[in-house]
């Protein structure tokens, strides 16, 4: 292609494909559309699991009933799991920001295929309104939490099966996701671009893509098992018909633990971007990075079992899995002193993204220290199943996870709309937020240790102090996405427009391309000789466009 | 990017392979007249192992891609054995 006609290449928001308006976009393969979409619906999904969630809080601000019974409780922090896990966390930062930068850091056209990225999107719709219809038909809303444990999952009255049937099709999804990045990571790497040049994002997506395709059919094949044993009685889990519960719990761990980590790699991933950009210093220890991002894939496999410790497992099964459980912590750990050895003495920027990442690093620490009190044996005893664990996962899931999409989209944004939002409120928001989670998650720590099980609606009056303040943190943290949110949406309608291609300074592909992309991302497939992340020429004067 | 070439395999290696595994199969009835106590699964699981592994590498070709093909399958089988080996700490000491 020629230089003149180099300037007339729409973005690809202005693309004009073979279908027009909605249709452009619901058919489209390109993999920054698709991206956008699941933005999107991950976007609404959010608001509505997050208004379960203050719904909770608020039945919680007293002991005894205020706002809701307990069947009522029960199917919310079912449907708030379901959707927070299986629609919002797991596709998550690879569905969105995966599908949208992956192709271009690696100086890629597009996923190795595209059509197949379409459907996932659409296998993944058809899953969210197979689980809806569970809220509306049958026996009611399940109210069996988001964990589907046997035998409960086959005695309840309500509706478990279009909601185990929505997360198998969900999972397909997954699978199609991670099979079209490891595709891609492989075969559509810019020359030049050795596996140890490619950006520390893709390298996430890469371990986490196995685990979609190695640990997502675990699940599928168990909730078939569900689906077999309530419709036909099999006795699979249910011990009345010769079945194993805990067989249950096993496969379903399998599964489930790996998926937390599906969770958070890509949030390292995003981390490990943002942290090396802002301080103007190449990242530190890229090649432990990206060991212990894959140890972390692999050991991630086998401690399931830590879920399990007070289930009645074997002696040594229990002996294993805690100890399993403590050498995966050490590549996290290892992880979190490679950013802040990254910061150190870097010429720090301190941009909204940046806010974010440094906030991860503190919830993501209280997330995984708090992992290693349940993973010993002694102490998991008295915290299972207690609010001291839902603080655990929420420190590390919304706190992590939570923290870097958040952290993500106030990197990417300008690039993804050729806007740019208000930093004023978008710092605003983060601060508020900030200080909302952590009273919101706090106390609920020592709820825990306290004694106060999780997953009841009412509790014992010498409780109640701790909770009012969770529940009012919950009011201010739900403020704080309430200005994040408006800032972003009316920004990405109507902000101040922007082409500058490279507004923080970064060194990874992302940046050299248009703003916003066009349709094919290069017109030219770059080479890559570099490393990525080389700041040794920085000089102190950044951009002044800045 | 790289350029794609395609591996034709003689006849004669097919039908050996065929053969061989015509000849595993055969083994395979013929072991269960043999009682090897709790190792029974295993030994049917070896036979059905090799079988699995000529058909990967002859018929669906492993043996001709990159070695990058069949290190993934091989590390996916490892595992997929660690899980099943994982879970035996519960079910074996119960
Ligand atoms: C240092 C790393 C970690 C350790 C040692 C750890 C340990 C544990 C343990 C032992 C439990 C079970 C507690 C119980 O029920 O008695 C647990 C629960 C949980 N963890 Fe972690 N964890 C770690 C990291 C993570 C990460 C990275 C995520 C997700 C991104 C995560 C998400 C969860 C969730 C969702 C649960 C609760 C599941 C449920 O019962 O509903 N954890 N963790
Ligand atoms: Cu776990």
């Amino acid at each position: 292609m020629t230089d003149n006609t180099r300037q007339k290449q729409p973005s690809f928001l202005e693309y004009q494909g073979r279908y027009k308006g909605i249709l452009g976009w619901i058919l489209s393969t390109d993999h920054k559309r698709i991206g956008l979409l699941y933005l999107y619906t991950m976007l609404f999904f959010f608001s509505v699991a997050a208004i379960l969630g203050i719904l909770m809080k608020t039945q919680l601000l007293a002991p005894g009933e205020t706002i809701m019974g307990p069947q009522t409780y029960n199917s919310f922090f079912t449907l708030h799991g379901i959707i927070m896990i299986f629609i919002i966390v797991v596709p998550g930062l690879p569905a969105v920001f995966g599908n949208f930068f992956l192709p271009i850091m690696i100086g890629a056209k597009d996923v190795a295929f595209p059509r197949l990225n379409l459907l996932s999107w659409w296998v993944y719709i058809i899953g969210i309104l197979i689980v809806l219809t569970s809220q509306f038909t049958g026996g009611g809303p399940p109210d069996t939490g988001w964990t589907f444990y046997a035998p409960y999952s086959f005695q309840t009255p309500t509706n478990v099966l279009p909601a185990v049937f929505g997360a198998f099709v969900m999972g397909f999804s997954s699978i199609l996701t991670g099979i079209n990045f490891v595709v891609t990571i492989h075969r559509l790497r810019a020359p030049g671009m050795s596996w140890l040049k490619m950006p520390l994002f893709p390298w996430t997506l890469y371990g986490t893509a196995w685990i979609q395709i190695l640990a997502t059919p675990v699940i599928g094949i168990t909730l078939l098992l569900i689906v077999a044993e309530r419709m036909l009685g099999i006795g699979f889990f249910d011990p009345a018909l010769g079945g194993d519960p805990i067989l249950y719990q096993h496969l379903f761990w399998i599964y489930s633990h790996p998926a937390v980590y599906i969770m958070i790699l890509p949030a390292m991933g995003v981390i490990s971007e943002i942290i090396p950009v802002f301080s103007k210093k190449s990242i530190f220890g890229y090649r432990a990075i990206v060991l212990s991002t894959m140890a972390i894939a692999f050991v991630g496999y086998f401690v399931w079992g830590h879920h399990m410790f007070t289930s009645g497992m074997s002696g040594r099964a229990l002996f294993t899995f805690s100890f399993l459980t403590f050498l995966v912590a050490i590549p996290s750990a290892i992880k979190v002193f490679n950013w802040v050895a990254t910061m150190h003495k870097g010429s720090l920027h301190l941009h909204t993204p940046f806010f974010w990442a440094v906030s991860f690093l503190f919830v993501f620490m209280v997330g995984g220290l708090t992992g290693l009190v349940l993973g010993a044996l002694a102490t998991n005893v008295h915290l299972h199943d207690t609010h001291f664990v839902v603080a655990h996962f929420h420190f590390i899931v919304f706190g992590g996870t939570g923290f870097a999409f958040m952290g993500a989209i106030h990197y990417w944004f300008p690039k993804m709309f050729g806007r740019m939002y208000d930093a004023k409120w978008a710092n605003l928001g983060w601060g508020i937020f900030f200080i909302g989670f952590l009273s919101l998650y706090l106390p609920m720590f020592y709820l825990g240790m306290m004694g106060m099980p999780r997953r009841y609606y009412d509790y014992l009056p010498e409780f109640h102090g701790p909770n009012i303040l969770s529940s009012l943190g919950a009011w201010v943290m739900i403020s704080g996405i309430l200005i994040i949110f408006a800032n972003l949406i009316r920004s990405a309608r109507s902000g101040p427009r922007t082409s500058e291609k490279n507004p923080w300074g970064g060194k990874t592909l992302e940046w050299q391309v248009d703003t916003p992309p066009t349709l094919e991302n290069y017109d030219e497939i770059p080479r890559v000789d570099e490393t990525p992340y080389d700041y040794r020429d920085y000089t102190g004067i950044d951009n002044p466009n800045n | 990017m790289s350029e794609e070439k395609t591996h034709i395999v003689p006849y004669k290696t097919q039908i050996v392979v065929l053969i061989v595994l015509l000849i595993l199969t055969a083994l395979s009835v013929a072991v269960t007249q043999l009682e090897f106590g709790s190792y029974n699964t295993l030994v049917a699981m070896l036979l059905a192992g090799a079988k699995s592994v000529l058909v990967l590498a002859f018929f669906m070709h492993l043996k001709y891609e990159k070695k990058l093909f069949p290190v993934m399958v091989a590390a996916v089988m490892v595992i997929f054995l660690l899980v099943l080996f994982v879970t035996f700490f519960d079910y074996s000491y119960r």
